[in-house]
């Protein structure tokens, strides 16, 4: 039963650890900030979740158990309120998306205005 | 495992350093910072687990906490200060 628990605890910990990762390359390598946003927040909750699961089959029947329930619940509500109110800040400070300044689209809209 | 994944989590944190070094905005800058306040978080729990004595859970507990309310006050604060500085300079 403890074997069957590191198995699968390893797998969980080995997918969150992927998830995060691509997570940091998507935040490193895209072309502007909403699309960073996107593959950073995404891959933020489903990796944190997976970690953090993968660590509560690892706890046992302890106090670490609880903690780690809390960890989750908390990671899942900030993570994604944090990203609702940075994309609202930064469309509320000019920052326009991609298509919008992409070559050629904007003077195309602006002719149709 | 947990060598590996806080191995994996010390690469994502530096990651996020890189990106919020010389992310040309200040939005990108902010998303960095609060990746890896994230990620300092499953770090520390991880770091537990490794050591064998869960701990410093309580520690990621507060992390988290402070996290949120510190990006959520930046936020606040740039929100009405910075308007037109915002836009990506070609």
């Amino acid at each position: 039963m403890d074997f069957l628990l590191d198995i699968l605890s390893g797998i969980f910990l080995a997918g969150g650890s992927f998830f995060c990762l691509t997570g940091a390359l998507g935040l490193l390598r895209f072309p502007e900030f909403f699309s960073r946003i996107h593959a950073a927040s995404l891959t933020d909750t489903l990796g944190a979740s997976l970690i953090l699961i993968g660590l509560m089959l690892q706890a046992g029947w302890g106090l670490a158990l609880p903690k780690l329930i809390l960890i989750l619940i908390f990671s899942l509500l900030a993570g994604t309120t944090a990203s609702h109110a940075m994309a609202k800040a930064a469309l509320k400070s000019g920052l326009k998306p991609i298509d919008q300044i992409g070559s050629g689209e904007k003077g195309t809209e602006e002719q149709k205005k | 495992m947990f060598a590996l994944t806080a191995l994996t989590l010390l690469v994502v944190m530096a990651l996020a350093l890189i990106r919020a070094f010389l992310g040309p905005t200040l939005y990108d800058r902010i998303l960095a910072v609060n990746n890896f306040g994230t990620k300092t978080v499953l770090l520390i729990a991880v770091m537990d687990f490794l050591s064998g004595r869960p701990d410093f859970l309580d520690i990621a507990i507060v992390y988290a906490l402070i996290n949120f309310i510190s990006i959520i006050g930046v936020l606040r604060f740039f929100e009405y200060t910075e308007k037109k500085t915002a836009e990506y300079q070609d």
